[in-house]
């Protein structure tokens, strides 16, 4: 802080191996230091920063205020007493932080690094690491500082890096040093190299970097290709070394944790304006009390000279009630109490303690229990309205999972039946002593069929064991190792080496593998790699026998539509499996091959060789060399691969949705990625009316389809609306239709759309869903659209934006934020979530993954994404119910307290005086009443945990801010005003005449003083105990104690000792005793206490009897169940029953017609790497026959490429595949127009819906179910819920009736299965459904 | 096994206090306690309210002002400030017998002891015999800390320097004689005043450890003279002066001056004509205050108070009402049953 600062660079200048050189410019050594203070700088550095707080700026303007003997109407020690508590906890923990701090400073500081030092590799500190230094990195290491690549032990100076810490992606990335050092291989070579780099100056920008290596007077550029970044781990790569650019606080890293923007709840906001309101009250009541003494001292005190003379300043009333104002402003401070802030400050902690400790909020998988990392929100917790979440990562868990596959129409692999008996998990050892043990199968028919050796299962497996990127490592013998560029390929290739076809090696040209225990060697002649718009890729190889074939894998929309015609029937069938697969929320693949004549691989690949030559459109032509090959193949069948949920996550989003919480999804992944996510995780089910996609490319196309959504959502609420009384005629309607069985059908019913399902929870929480993609968001996040955006989204039960950029998630987020007023909460896992986690209200980290970005950005962690509700439901509503029964007491206490002293400034002529004694002010807020009502802030409970998840509405309370606004305060302050005025007129009247048995009047001040005091402490108690919802042993230890402590504190301030001591000090010496022994006194306190409490009492029973609130219905509910003794039966309000049919329901949603589109995740440029040998070690690399067939950099083509993908959206990056209730139609899979406008093709599809038979069938079959709703019984629910999952919405059959070339074919298979077999329960199940069949 | 333990590290602790199970009492406001606890308030407040009002009823209290502002007045040649040492004759009949003990009040309206600054006004450390507090009074005292020739006030501030002066003397008229009442002036003031806040020096003679120190400016007499027929009862710890310091809470007040305890008069005034003659010493007349002479009586609660008695009557009668009223309405609208 006090360092001084050097001018900012403007250029850096690092000449390898030369310190002197390097030390001329100063630059940051690699010592960081997060920690604020030290020893020394600790005091005023942290009081400077305290005094920076106005609350506590305000009370040293009090104690200032009081040190002027003129004003000071309270000993300076009432404000610094606490005062000196406030600041000093604290400083303790401010210092307890930092120290934490150092700690994890000296850490890092202190880790090792090989340091080149005069030709010699040293063991070096961190810290003690400069720039210009070349340091080694072995395998697994975290990079020390932001280095310059020189050379590393692999081929081609190659190294992988890891970057999770540093933007949380967890795949690999490349980093290659420049050719010229990368030469230089061992460290004597390295020791005399002496280089310099010219770069840019420090920053943040982890993507870029430039500068020049100039080495015997040659120049060569460098690009952020060439960095290591601190932060990451060097992997798979045994060693190698950089030279350091920038150290320390300069590295990128560090440049980019900047300080963490300090979050308000909306608590605090609220808190503050009320404190200002009270400020304001303040100095109101000090101007009233300052008049009032203007006019006493004129009217009275002037007259009163002859016994009390006006002080020497004081020459008139006008300056005395000037005096008087400042005067009263100091004894009436106590309406904001210094221990407010504390005590808030307490809850919370204790609250964030109770997360930190909870086991139900502790994964054993991970070993990480949820941390609150703020401890200053958990109240706001309570108050979500929004949701923000990431997909991977979040909601998933990024594992893929090989699950089904069809092969030669033939399924494989059983559905996860939740109910049926868990199916063995296969062991494969015995059969393949090469499998991996970790791989998860459970269909052991598919071994059989591997076993038997049935062709198509060995040829399937045999593609997927070829085809594909994937790089191998064999440690030992048989001990494999897959480095898979995306989850999904690794897993395909696992499953295959499970099956018996195992990937063993490549290099260039080949392929190793062992099949069935034979060891097979593959020449590879070409890999057409995957991109975007390709979503497929093949291989070409030669077999050991000389024939050539291509194996194709791709998404089915592309790779069905290139196949031989022979294959429609199996085609069909794959089809109908595919939409099985995709309806369990499975990422599916179509598998193919094609067998080349050798003629046939030599035209291709001269043509293809001339296409990768080309030096313009080398793109375009190579894409369409490839789809010449790509041609009439032959079917294998498909694969499923479930990208893993998050355990418990359908059920969490579906209770989190019950609370009134809306869930949006923000994932940077591709649109049918996240679509299949959102039916998976039950975002979207087919039960929704309707899912809008909103994928323009333009302003205008975008507000259009944002119109039309919404347009849309109106007319069908409205005629939902109108079928309140009109439900009959519209079954009717049906009813009639299915007679007449014509085409008409469809049009009647877009006026007449299937009913809503008969849940009347669903029926409340809209049914429309929003998919928008990230290039149509960027035009939505405009000025202009914004509120447009906003009002149709927020319309929808769910959002998911895909395929959008960290920066529009925060965007987002703001949007919300500004739009809605609503309390946000944002949940990720990776560095890419971090812009979004920092900008939300809340932020919410996923931890226990590889990356921490997120969990350090993060106000709360945890390692699964289903803790959330708890995190939510429980501890949320409970920190927001204690902080608002917190707050009201404390304003009410507080205002009870003070106004007192009003009140009293009317008898004793506006002068200031106190009604207690000083010691009691002091002592009052934060000893006699601090403690229960801290107690009950942190411990209370209405409900127990259980009930607050099984019934999600009651979290409603917090999101409409009911139990602390500004109406509930002016109540508190009501009541507190109330009791002063009992508490100060009962005394008076009193006391006024009263006299001991000795005849001793009880009039004088400090009797009065003490029976005020006491009577106050006993009612606040009193009112505590009211409000205290949930006696613990604390609280009832808390509650007694301070009143315990009251009276021996007061007896003993007020003892012979302590005024022999300090008589000056203790006026009240005797007034206790004396005072507590008058039954008067007893009888006033009793009076005064019943005045305060009995009509509280009554509002609080009059307010549960005639407006309870569910809480309290819940709450009555359980005592009645206690007092019973009846084991838990049926649940009150309709919420838990909601929960339990969403699940049901899904059970018969088999039927839906969502396609998966599929195409596997990972980026291209990979099969470029593998043919050109670059990543390939020089020994294999020698019997390499392809090393030289690509001559341009792999890199320089990788990052050409991805440059246009972000430079041109539309073009680059387009989707064609169709989405739900989307129909690719006319459009051609693989047109570079990814707008499948759903909206705008409403109407011809609609008319395409009712003209295809199928459909109508499907519909009729449908209609004849529909008047199966309004259960009569609970018994009947379940299967009505089936019944509505079974109902084809127009969505669904919109998508059906859809038959487009692409091989989007419609499966009415699937459909009628579905219905059959729901037909086939229903009537099982002996339900009203029946009678309406 | 490490694994495990590593688990067993990281896990929160399975105690009721981390997991919030404690158990814990959940009292609801259910009308089986709500409505019986109010009948039965309601019931202990009107029996408490009888009991005060009765015993109340049974005081006697006998007010007598003496201010003289009123022509027709006893008092009403005193009240002109300029007449010194004042002496007016208060002629009063009580017609039965007052019971005893009766004890003799003055009282003040319109006199704010418990002004801040008056209050404030005092020096205890030289209030308790504190020497050096005698030659250097505390800053709190002034503008009664010094005299004009910066000689330090003994004791200083404006509480003592108001003290109350006027005296009385109570004769029971007897046939036309005036027969003295004795009053008892002993223990009218706090045990722990007179024995522990409020000390003489330990310096025999009193007065000399008032050596260069002057009475505060409205006293007559030096404060170890302030009781010249008892010799104890002088310096700080006379028992006027306790009862004027012990100051009070609200304008209008009365302090305790004697009790009638003695001999013939243990059991009460008898009937029959008083007649008290009042040195006529403090003015108040200039900011429109008040004197009174009060006698009383009382009972084990106390003095005469009727608001208190009143009081809970009423609270007694309005939480029985309530009770009626929240029974209508359970009654009424139920609280819901179990679905």
């Amino acid at each position: 802080m006090f360092r001084k600062r050097p001018p900012p660079e403007e250029e850096r200048k690092v000449r390898a191996n030369d310190r002197e050189y390097n030390e001329k410019f100063q630059y940051a050594s690699n010592c960081i230091m997060t920690s604020k203070y030290n020893i020394v700088t600790f005091l005023p550095v942290n009081l400077f920063e305290q005094f920076q707080e106005v609350a506590n700026t305000y009370f040293l303007f009090l104690l200032i205020l009081q040190l002027i003997p003129q004003i000071s109407s309270l000993s300076w020690f009432t404000t610094i007493v606490p005062l000196a508590l406030v600041l000093s906890i604290t400083a303790v923990k401010d210092a307890t932080d930092d120290y934490f701090r150092h700690k994890s400073d000296s850490q890092v500081n202190n880790r090792q690094s090989q340091v080149l030092i005069r030709g010699s590799l040293q063991n070096e500190k961190w810290m003690n690491v400069r720039v210009g230094d070349i340091i080694k990195l072995e395998n697994n290491q975290f990079v020390a500082a932001d280095l310059l690549l020189l050379s590393s032990s692999e081929p081609h100076g190659l190294c992988y890096i890891e970057t999770a810490e540093l933007d949380g992606e967890s795949n690999m990335k490349v980093r290659q040093s420049v050719s010229v050092t990368s030469e230089l291989g061992d460290q004597n070579n390295l020791a005399s190299f002496d280089g310099e780099v010219v770069c840019e100056p420090p920053n943040n920008k982890l993507d870029r970097f430039c500068g020049t290596l100039y080495w015997r007077d040659k120049k060569y550029t460098l690009s952020n290709q060439n960095m290591l970044l601190r932060g990451c781990v060097l992997r798979n790569t045994e060693a190698c070394y950089g030279l350091v650019i920038f150290a320390g606080p300069d590295t990128k890293l560090m440049q980019n944790s900047g300080r963490t923007k300090f979050k308000r709840t909306s608590i605090d906001r609220l808190m503050n304006t009320l404190v200002l309101w009270i400020f304001g009250f303040l100095v109101c009541m000090g101007v009233i009390l300052a008049v009032g003494n203007a006019v006493w001292e004129r009217e009275v005190g002037f007259l009163f000279q002859s016994y009390l003379p006006w002080d020497p300043p004081v020459d008139n009333f006008l300056f005395s009630a000037f005096l008087s104002f400042w005067s009263y402003v100091i004894i009436l401070n106590t309406v904001v109490p210094i221990s407010l802030y504390v005590s808030v400050e307490v809850i919370r902690l204790g609250h964030s303690y109770f997360i930190n400790w909870d086991r139900q909020m502790f994964c054993s998988q991970c070993n990480t229990p949820a941390e609150a990392r703020t401890t200053t929100l958990n109240e706001e917790l309570g108050q979500v309205e929004y949701i923000f979440s990431d997909k991977t990562g979040t909601l998933t868990q990024n594992i893929m999972s090989f699950n089904k596959c069809s092969i030669n129409g033939q399924t494989y692999g059983e559905g996860s039946d939740p109910l049926g008996p868990q199916p063995k998990r296969l062991d494969f050892t015995p059969f393949n002593p090469l499998a991996d043990p970790d791989f998860c199968f459970y269909d052991d028919t598919l071994l059989e069929a591997v076993k038997v050796g049935d062709t198509h299962t060995h040829k399937f497996f045999r593609l997927l064991s070829l085809c594909h990127t994937v790089m191998s490592e064999e440690k030992s013998e048989g001990e494999l190792l897959y480095k898979a560029q995306s989850p999904d390929e690794g897993a395909l290739v696992t499953a295959a080496r499970n099956f018996g076809f195992v990937f063993r090696s490549r290099t260039p040209g080949t392929i190793t593998t062992t099949e069935m225990g034979r060891s097979v060697t593959y020449t590879l002649l070409a890999i057409l790699d995957f991109n975007n718009i390709r979503k497929r890729m093949s291989v070409i190889v030669r077999n050991s026998e000389g024939r050539i074939c291509l194996y194709c894998k791709g998404a089915d929309t592309v790779l069905l539509e290139r196949l031989h015609p022979c294959n429609q029937e199996l085609m069909n069938i794959t089809s109908d499996h595919l939409n099985e697969y995709a309806a369990d929320g499975l990422r599916t693949l179509a598998l193919a091959y094609r067998d080349l004549s050798e003629d046939e691989w030599d035209a291709w690949s001269e043509r293809h060789r001339s296409a990768a030559k080309a030096a313009s459109c080398r793109e375009d032509r190579l894409a369409a060399a490839y789809e010449q090959i790509e041609q009439d193949m032959v079917l294998l069948g498909a694969t499923a691969i479930e990208d893993k949920l998050q355990e418990g996550v359908p059920e969490t989003i579906a209770v989190l949705s019950l609370a009134n919480i809306k869930i949006w999804v923000l994932t940077g992944d591709k649109q049918e990625t996240a679509v299949n996510i959102g039916y998976s995780c039950k975002m979207l089910t087919d039960d929704m009316t309707e899912v809008f996609i909103i994928s323009g490319h333009t302003v205008q196309s975008v507000r259009q389809e944002l119109r039309r959504a919404r347009d849309r959502m109106i007319e069908m609420s409205r005629t939902r609306d109108g079928k309140e009384e009109g439900v009959e005629g519209c079954f009717m309607g049906n009813g009639f239709r299915e007679g007449q069985g014509d085409s008409r059908g469809g049009e009647k019913q877009l006026q007449c759309p299937p009913p809503p399902p008969s849940n009347l929870m669903d029926n409340i929480s809209g049914e429309f869903a929003l998919v928008i993609n990230g290039h149509s968001l960027a035009h939505a996040l405009e000025a202009d659209m914004e509120t447009e955006f906003v009002s149709t989204a927020c319309a929808c039960k769910a959002v998911i934006c895909c395929r959008v950029t960290p920066l529009q998630k925060a965007q987002v987020v703001e949007m919300i934020k500004k739009h809605k007023k609503a309390v946000t909460l944002a949940i990720g896992d990776g560095a890419n979530d971090v812009s979004m986690i920092k900008s939300a209200h809340i932020g919410v980290g996923i931890s226990g993954q590889e990356g921490i970005q997120a969990v350090l950005a993060s106000d709360y962690s945890f390692s699964q994404f289903r803790f959330l509700q708890r995190l939510l439901l429980v501890h949320g509503r409970w920190s927001y119910l204690r902080m608002c029964r917190f707050l009201c007491y404390f304003f009410y206490k507080n205002f009870a307290f003070t106004m007192v002293h009003f009140w009293f400034g009317f008898y004793c002529g506006f002068s200031a005086q106190t009604v207690y004694d000083q010691y009691f002010i002091t002592l009052y807020n934060i000893v006699y009443t601090s403690l229960p009502v801290l107690a009950m802030g942190i411990f209370d409970q209405d409900v127990p945990d259980q009930r607050s998840l099984e019934y999600p509405k009651l979290y409603e309370p917090g999101q409409l801010n009911l139990l602390f606004n500004k109406r509930e305060f002016f109540i508190c302050i009501a009541q507190g005003i109330y009791t002063s005025v009992v508490l100060f007129f009962v005394p008076c009247a009193i006391l006024s005449d009263a006299t001991q048995s000795t005849g001793v009047p009880l009039a004088d001040y400090q009797t009065f003083a003490v029976t005020t005091a006491t009577a106050l402490v006993i009612v606040v108690s009193v009112q505590i105990a009211l409000d205290t919802g949930f006696w613990t042993v604390i609280n009832h230890v808390f509650v007694w104690g301070s009143l315990g402590l009251y009276f021996s504190i007061m007896l003993a301030l007020q003892s012979q000792t302590l005024f022999g001591i300090f008589p000056n000090q203790f006026h009240f010496v005797g007034s206790a005793q004396s005072t507590l022994l008058q039954p008067v006194v007893w009888l006033t306190i009793a009076l005064a206490t019943a005045i305060c409490i009995v009509p509280v009492l009554a509002f609080r029973f009059l307010k549960v009897d005639l407006k309870p609130q569910l809480s309290d219905t819940v709450r009555y509910t359980q005592l009645v169940r206690q007092k019973k003794r009846k084991p838990a039966g049926r649940s009150v309000g309709g919420a838990w029953r909601g929960v339990g049919s969403v699940s049901e329901g899904r059970l018969g949603a088999r039927g839906s017609s969502r396609r998966s589109g599929y195409a596997f995740a990972h980026t291209e440029g990979f099969g470029e790497l593998i043919t050109s040998g670059k990543n390939m070690r020089l020994s294999s690399l020698a019997m390499a026959t392809f090393a030289s067939r690509h001559s341009s950099s792999w890199i320089d083509t990788l990052r050409r490429k991805k440059h246009s993908h972000t430079n041109t959206p539309p073009s680059a990056s387009g989707e064609s595949s169709p989405a739900p209730s989307c129909v690719s139609g006319s459009i051609p899979p693989l047109s570079n127009s990814s707008s499948v406008l759903c909206g705008s093709q409403d109407a011809p599809i609609e008319e395409e819906t009712g003209a295809a038979p199928d459909t109508q069938t499907a519909s009729t079959s449908s209609t004849q179910n529909l008047p199966a709703p309004a259960p009569a019984s609970e018994a009947a629910d379940g299967s009505a819920q089936t019944l509505n999952a079974g109902v084809l919405t127009p969505a669904a059959l919109r998508s059906q009736g859809g038959d487009s070339p692409g091989g989007w074919t419609i499966s009415l298979g699937a459909v009628q299965e579905a219905l059959l077999r729901w037909k086939g329960r229903a009537s099982a199940s002996n339900s009203p459904v029946k009678l309406a069949e | 096994m490490v694994k495990e333990e590593k688990e067993i590290a990281n896990r929160p602790d399975n105690t009721a206090f981390t997991q919030q199970r404690l158990p814990a009492w959940q009292p609801m406001l259910s009308a089986g306690i709500v409505i019986p606890g109010f009948v039965l308030i309601g019931l202990a407040f009107i029996g408490i309210g009888v009991a005060l009002f009765v015993t109340s009823r049974s005081i006697t209290v006998l007010e007598i002002d003496y201010t003289g502002i009123e022509k027709d007045s006893a008092c009403f040649k005193c009240s002109n400030a300029d007449v010194k040492n004042c002496v007016c004759n208060l002629v009063f009949s009580i017609d039965s017998l007052f019971e005893g003990p009766v004890f003799f009040y003055y009282g003040l309206s319109n006199y704010f002891q418990n002004y801040r600054k008056y209050a404030a006004s005092r020096d205890d450390e030289q209030l308790s015999g504190d020497l050096d507090a005698f030659t250097a009074p505390s800053d709190s005292c002034s503008p009664y800390d010094y005299n004009s020739n910066d000689q330090p006030i003994v004791p200083c501030g404006a509480i003592a320097n108001s003290m109350f002066n006027d005296t009385f003397v109570l004769y029971r008229v007897v046939n036309g004689a005036n027969k003295l009442v004795p009053l008892d002036g002993k223990g009218i003031a706090w045990w722990t005043d007179y024995n522990v806040k409020f000390r003489n020096p330990s310096v025999t003679p009193l007065k000399n450890a008032f050596n260069n120190t002057v009475k505060p400016i409205f006293w007559p007499k030096p404060a170890y003279q302030l009781d010249a027929s008892d010799p104890a009862n002088n310096g700080f710890i006379n028992q006027d002066f306790l009862v004027w310091m012990r100051r009070a809470a609200l304008p209008d007040f009365r302090k305790l001056y004697r009790r009638i305890t003695d001999g013939e008069y243990a059991k009460g005034l008898p009937a029959g004509n008083y007649s008290l003659t009042i040195a006529y010493n403090y003015p108040v007349e200039s900011f429109d205050g008040r004197k009174k002479v009060v006698f009383s009586n009382v009972s084990w609660m106390g003095g005469k108070n009727e608001f208190l008695g009143i009081a809970y009557l009423v609270v007694g009668s309005l939480c029985v009402l309530m009770s009626i009223v929240m029974l209508i309405v359970y009654a009424k609208f139920k609280f819901p049953e179990e679905d």
